[in-house]
């Protein structure tokens, strides 16, 4: 039930909000996060009862649905979704409050913006293929229109973009939804039935990682699919631009980890080289790219397409582990292989995490913090800030340097540990990918020498950061420095979880 | 005491989370606070040296990370290296501290300041107690983020804001390199503590290029931090740093990193010898190379910078060629020597407030103090008998000497007697002669005591140090400090002349040209003029650096970018457009052809009806006609049928 | 004479074919109402006829009646009619009205 709750309060809110008078602008934003803080406790209230030490799903619950045909309501949560929810309501709340101020119509941009909770939620506990795809989709009609009413400039291009980009990939993924229903000839929709009973031969599960493939790839966004991510990116509004950097690009990653992978372990031994390959290709590309930017906000939209490449390598990596313990007879070796996998992962689940923190807070302050002031989003345009906004520049630097890989901050831990877990499968891929941390250094320094260092204009003077802007900044920045300093804490939840999914891969 | 060494960067590191966040309610900004912090932290490592003196040793681990069945144990350790290390960290930093608060006095961000030398130091300690290489990189970046923020505290001119970025980039590019060698020695070795990685190089599990590998990959992390050939080039702008930074980054903490990293992992080197064989190369490539730019230097701080650059290649060698002790010895005596020498050059640049030398010359009777630790501790650099740095000096190339690597040991006299002439130079250039420019003799003085004091300190430490390691105490250092066994080479006649001969022959030349006259400098430079070039230049390494990485990235950079914008993104517009243009011609073919069909029907009893409405005239009388006569026809018909 | 049967339907239809070539002739609408009640007398004449020569009940009265009733109610809203059509269009020659067209 407490998942449930937390699904359908979003939903309900927004249902609520519908009835409040129009014209009183303070009683939306209000609502919308009284809402959203609601259902953050409830699932911070899961902490508790959470058992970190069950790998397996909890806090289940499941009714029939269409019974028929197998469907039903399936939800529950693990050591994989569990830090998702997290975040989930962590970076909500804070979207709201960073959305603050949007100036028009804002009855439908928090009604929208609750609605985009639910469906987020949605997908991070849906149990169901159907349920899940439900959900999928859902996310595309909220974040259509927050993109195309509250956007900036080119913001119906980039909505349209979004939208059908994205429901492309899930067509394709629909399909493959499909088949695996009737090929596993169990009459369930049921994911976790169907990864732990269903026998598919390669030949369909390679078809099938395709099709799921592909639909994921779109999401998260890998190379060549990340087209839509700059101008949605970019267009977006700031609580707009941190779910989608934060939570969005997240649930394309979460489908590969929940869904591809249990499903398919052929399927991804078949796809590893080339999904390294194009996670490594993510990884160098996005940061050229974002190095060749001069808007700050394409800028942090591009590193996000080289942060998220860490995560597919992270997985693929736990296939090539998998891959290199089939011949092996020694089970020492197997193991240290395994366990290799298993960090690659857990690195992999990390990144996630900690892009989850670092992005929306990059994204609040370049989107709004700097642009508030600035009404700028030219690098070429700012300067001398670390002077004229001390504060506000100091926390930019900070973002900067954690999403640089600066150790003691989060981004650093995952990267670490995906590296280090995926050099034993991909040796030369990932050597190439350490080659990009240098310009992955190179863009941030020089942001951060364009727009913090130097004089700025000499006129411009700003107010230093508020009391909002400081609340959206901080929990982020505290979370930022605990898990960088101590990944255990976020390990304990993650790694019962992600080790089984690592034994599943490897047949065991 | 030597169970309380984690508590030796706690405190630098509250003191950072105070000063930066409170650091404005107390007086002075917090400096006193960041004071008090080193000293505790100073006394504290005096105490665990002393410890560890008496054969004490500590380590502890915890639970950092896990996957799976496997645990991530990493904490920290106490050996004579360390304690040696937290002695010399915490002393120089502690002592720049105090510096500072008379050199920074009034500078515009003066607690921003304090702030990040109390997290440097910090950093800097947490690397030396780290007890494998991961919590080692971690602080190894963070100190390179420090003096990022260092190198950059008055960001404000556009060459300080490339210098922060030039530091942090060049010193980057090796962590690269130091990454990936560690995933190479946790591939192998499956741990990052030093203990264990040592124990599986002993078992002999692992040997071969991989090892080797892994200790080159290794050492470009400390090619980059230590400023060595050919990443060197971001030392000398780094001096765009105020010069107490410049001392703490050039003596104890940054660049002494790289050094501490090649003797902490010196396990996988030892059991190397390409490794070490490329350590000793690069060091003694880099100690006559960064020597011979030094000579032409007109900046103060750039001749320190290039003459530290120098050392630590002379560090380098005594690591590369077994001296374990030698390169190490080296390191101690010239954190104390060079940061005099640093704080020395900034109490000058604080009275003349230039760095040019020709536009400085006989200060020695405006700063007596400064002229005379100054002067001490050049001596010291020169490898005069009988300060700090003769002896360390000596015992590397001893160590060369004895591994009979006659190539390096002649580099290694040339680059000294190189460095005892650009040292000279230096000094008669600044103190001694005629005053070049009035204006400034006039306004210089004597620096204040929290200036002075420092010197006087670093000064007699310079004079002594050296005592450590020499026969007077029994090599007392070698026996405390050492890579597997104790190690005391044997004196040699040889060795003793040419390092005796160098330092006579670069002070007496240097003498002749600066202090006499008597060779005419305009004569060298004018018969030796594309030498003398090459050097102004530091053989066009910025020059050629800036071409190929930095445009070259960035124009890379551009490339994708316009690739990303033009061919993926307009693969993905062309597919948008061309599904646009295919249900655009779907769209015409229902409207015409489908549409068509229904609509032609309609249009036909359109058309019919279109005529037969032309019967409705609208008159009622034909309507009334017409019913009639309809009357009457039925009529006929019924009455006919 | 004896007015026989004949003789009172020939006046009918005398009555009858004088109100059809009125209605159809005259262009002035209160002639063309006019000559309609002509027709309707004729029929009600030949009604009237019929039951008092073949039929031994009034019901050909009877419906005389009804047809003066509803010619009573149909010349009203025909003067109506053309009342307004007169105020509109100050004239009510139906060769000039054309409104039931198409």
């Amino acid at each position: 039930m407490t998942l449930t709750f937390i699904v359908f309060l979003p939903l309900l809110g927004a249902l609520v909000s519908l009835f409040l008078p129009k014209e009183n602008h303070d009683i939306h934003r209000k609502w919308a996060l009284i809402v959203s803080l609601v259902a953050l406790a409830v699932v911070l209230g899961m902490w508790g009862p959470f058992d970190a030490g069950n790998p397996g799903i909890q806090f289940e619950q499941r009714a029939n649905w269409i019974p028929s045909i197998g469907v039903s309501y399936h939800v529950g949560v693990d050591g994989i979704s569990y830090p998702m929810l997290i975040i989930t309501g962590l970076v909500s709340v804070l979207a709201i409050l960073a959305s603050w101020n949007i100036d028009h119509r804002q009855k439908e941009f928090f009604a929208w913006m609750l609605v985009l909770q639910t469906a987020m939620y949605g997908v991070f506990v849906a149990l169901d293929y159907i349920l899940f795809f439900l959900f999928w989709e859902l996310l595309l009609v909220p974040m259509y229109f927050i993109i195309g009413i509250w956007g900036g400039p080119k913001r119906e291009y980039a909505a349209i973009k979004f939208f059908i980009y994205t429901l492309v990939g899930s067509a394709i993924m629909l399909v493959g939804i499909l088949a695996t229903y009737l090929k596993a000839g169990l009459g369930t929709f049921d994911i976790v039935t169907i990864a732990q009973q269903a026998n598919f031969d390669p030949r369909f599960q390679f078809w099938a990682f395709l099709a799921f493939f592909i639909g994921f790839a779109v999401k998260v966004p890998m190379w060549p699919f990340h087209t839509w991510l700059p101008d949605a990116h970019v267009e977006a509004p700031t609580g707009g631009s941190m779910l989608l950097a934060g939570i969005l690009l997240k649930t394309g990653t979460y489908g590969f980890f929940r869904i591809a992978f249990p499903t398919f372990p052929e399927g991804a031994d078949a796809f590893k080289w080339l999904m390294a390959l194009l996670s490594v290709i993510s990884i160098i590309y996005g940061a050229l790219a974002a190095m060749a930017q001069r808007d700050l906000k394409k800028m942090v939209a591009y590193s996000s397409v080289s942060h998220m490449g860490f995560v597919t390598l992270g997985l693929a990596a736990a296939a090539g582990a998998v891959a290199q313990a089939k011949g092996v007879g020694d089970a020492t070796v197997i193991g240290q292989l395994l366990a290799n996998g298993s960090m690659a992962l857990n690195g992999a689940m990390y990144v996630m995490i900690s892009h989850g923190l670092i992005s929306p807070l990059l994204f609040f302050l370049v989107g709004s913090v700097l642009y508030d002031r600035a009404h700028t989003r030219m690098m070429d345009e700012m300067g001398g800030y670390f002077s004229k906004i001390p504060v506000a520049g100091t926390i930019l630097a900070f973002a900067a340097f954690a999403n640089l890989g600066l150790p003691g901050l989060s981004g650093f831990v995952g990267e670490f540990f995906t590296f280090v877990g995926s050099f034993p499968a991909f040796r030369t891929l990932v050597i190439i990918a350490a080659l990009g941390l240098a310009v992955t250094a190179g863009y941030h320094l020089w942001m951060m020498q364009r727009v913090l260092m130097g004089e700025g204009k000499k006129e411009e003077s700003f107010p230093d950061i508020n009391g909002r802007e400081l609340a959206v900044s901080v929990p982020l920045m505290v979370l930022i420095v605990l898990l960088g300093v101590y990944p255990a804490l976020a390990l304990s939840i993650l790694d019962p979880a992600v080790s089984q999914l690592m034994l599943k891969l490897g047949g065991m | 005491m030597a169970e309380l060494a984690w508590l030796i960067p706690i405190l630098p590191l509250a003191s950072f989370v105070f000063i930066s966040l409170a650091g404005q309610t107390v007086k002075g900004d917090g400096d006193r606070v960041g004071v008090a912090a080193v000293g505790a932290s100073l006394i504290l490592s005096i105490l665990v040296f002393v410890d560890v003196l008496d054969g004490a040793r500590v380590s502890a681990d915890f639970a950092w990370a896990f996957f799976g069945g496997t645990q991530l144990r990493l904490g920290y350790q106490v050996d004579p290296l360390t304690a040696t290390m937290l002695v010399v960290v915490t002393l120089i930093s502690f002592l720049v501290h105090v510096y500072s608060l008379g050199y920074m006095h009034g500078d515009v961000r003066y607690k921003r300041y304090y702030a990040i030398l109390s997290l440097f130091t910090a950093s800097m300690l947490g690397l030396v107690l780290a007890d494998n290489l991961l919590f080692l990189f971690a602080f190894w970046e963070l100190i390179g983020l420090c003096s990022f923020l260092l190198i950059g505290h008055w960001y404000e001119k556009r060459d300080v804001g490339f210098a922060a970025l030039k530091a942090f980039l060049t010193t980057r590019v090796g962590d690269i390199g130091m990454l990936v060698g560690i995933m190479l020695v946790f591939f192998h070795a499956r741990s990052f503590q030093f203990d264990a990685i040592a124990e599986v190089i002993a078992s002999g599990q692992w040997v071969g290029p991989a090892l080797a590998a892994a200790a080159v990959l290794l050492f470009a992390g400390a090619v980059g931090k230590s400023a060595q050939f050919p990443l060197h080039v971001w030392l000398p702008d780094a001096m765009a740093g105020p010069t107490s930074v410049s001392a703490l980054i050039h003596a104890a903490t940054l660049v002494a990193a790289g050094v501490y990293l090649v003797a902490r992992s010196y396990a996988v080197f030892s059991a190397a010898p390409e490794a070490l064989a490329t350590v000793a190369w690069v060091g003694g490539i880099t100690a006559l190379f960064a020597a011979s730019i030094a000579l032409v230097m007109e900046d103060i701080k750039k001749v320190l910078a290039y003459s530290t650059v120098s050392q630590l290649g002379f560090m380098m060698v005594g690591l590369g060629v077994g001296g374990f002790t030698a390169g190490v010895f080296h390191l101690v005596t010239h954190a104390v020597f060079k940061a005099l020498l640093f704080l020395a050059s900034g109490s000058v640049i604080h009275g003349v407030d230039t760095q040019n030398m020709h536009e400085m010359g006989g200060l020695r009777k405006k700063m007596p103090v400064t002229f005379w630790t100054w002067a001490i501790g050049s001596a010291a650099l020169a490898g005069i008998y009988p300060l700090a740095g003769f002896w360390s000096k000596d015992e590397i190339l001893l160590s060369v000497y004895e591994g009979q690597h006659t190539a390096l040991f002649w580099i290694l006299v040339i680059a000294a007697t190189l460095t005892a002439f650009y040292i000279t130079r230096a000094t008669l250039l600044t103190f001694f002669g005629e005053p070049r420019d009035r204006r400034r003799y006039e306004h210089a003085h004597e620096s204040p005591a929290t200036m002075t004091v420092p010197l006087v300190i670093l000064a007699a430490l310079a004079v002594v140090l050296g005592f450590a390691n020499s026969p007077y105490s029994g090599y007392w250092f070698a026996r405390f400090v050492y890579f597997d066994h104790p190690h005391v080479p044997e004196a040699a006649g040889f060795v003793l002349f040419w390092a005796t001969a160098s330092w006579v022959v670069g002070v007496g030349l240097a003498v002749l040209v600066y202090g006499f006259g008597l060779i005419s400098r305009r004569a060298v430079i004018d018969n030796l003029r594309p030498v003398w070039v090459l050097l102004k230049n530091k053989y066009y390494f910025d020059e050629l650096y800036y071409l190929v990485f930095v445009r070259g990235t960035v124009a890379l950079a551009r490339i994708v970018g316009w690739f990303d914008r033009v061919v993926v993104d307009g693969v993905v517009n062309l597919a948008g457009y061309g599904t646009a243009k295919l249900s655009r011609a779907t769209g015409e073919f229902d409207r015409d052809v489908i549409d068509g069909a229904v609509n032609g029907i309609a249009a036909l009893f359109k058309a019919g009806g279109a005529v037969l409405r032309r019967l409705q005239t609208g008159y009622v009388q034909s309507y009334v006609l017409a019913l009639f006569l309809t009357v009457v026809v039925g009529l006929l018909v019924f009455a006919i049928g | 004479m004896t007015l026989s049967l004949p003789v009172v339907l020939g006046v009918g239809a005398i009555m009858f074919g004088l109100g059809v070539y009125g209605a159809l002739t005259q262009t002035n609408a209160i002639r063309v109402l006019m000559c309609i009640e002509l027709v309707l007398n004729s029929v009600n004449i030949n009604l009237v006829a019929f039951s008092r020569f073949t039929a031994d009940q009034a019901l050909g009265q009877i419906f005389a009646v009804f047809v003066m009733t509803v010619a009573a109610a149909e010349a009203a809203v025909g003067l109506a009619i053309i009342l307004m059509i007169a105020r509109r269009k100050t004239q009510i020659d139906i060769d000039q009205i054309n409104l039931l067209k198409w």
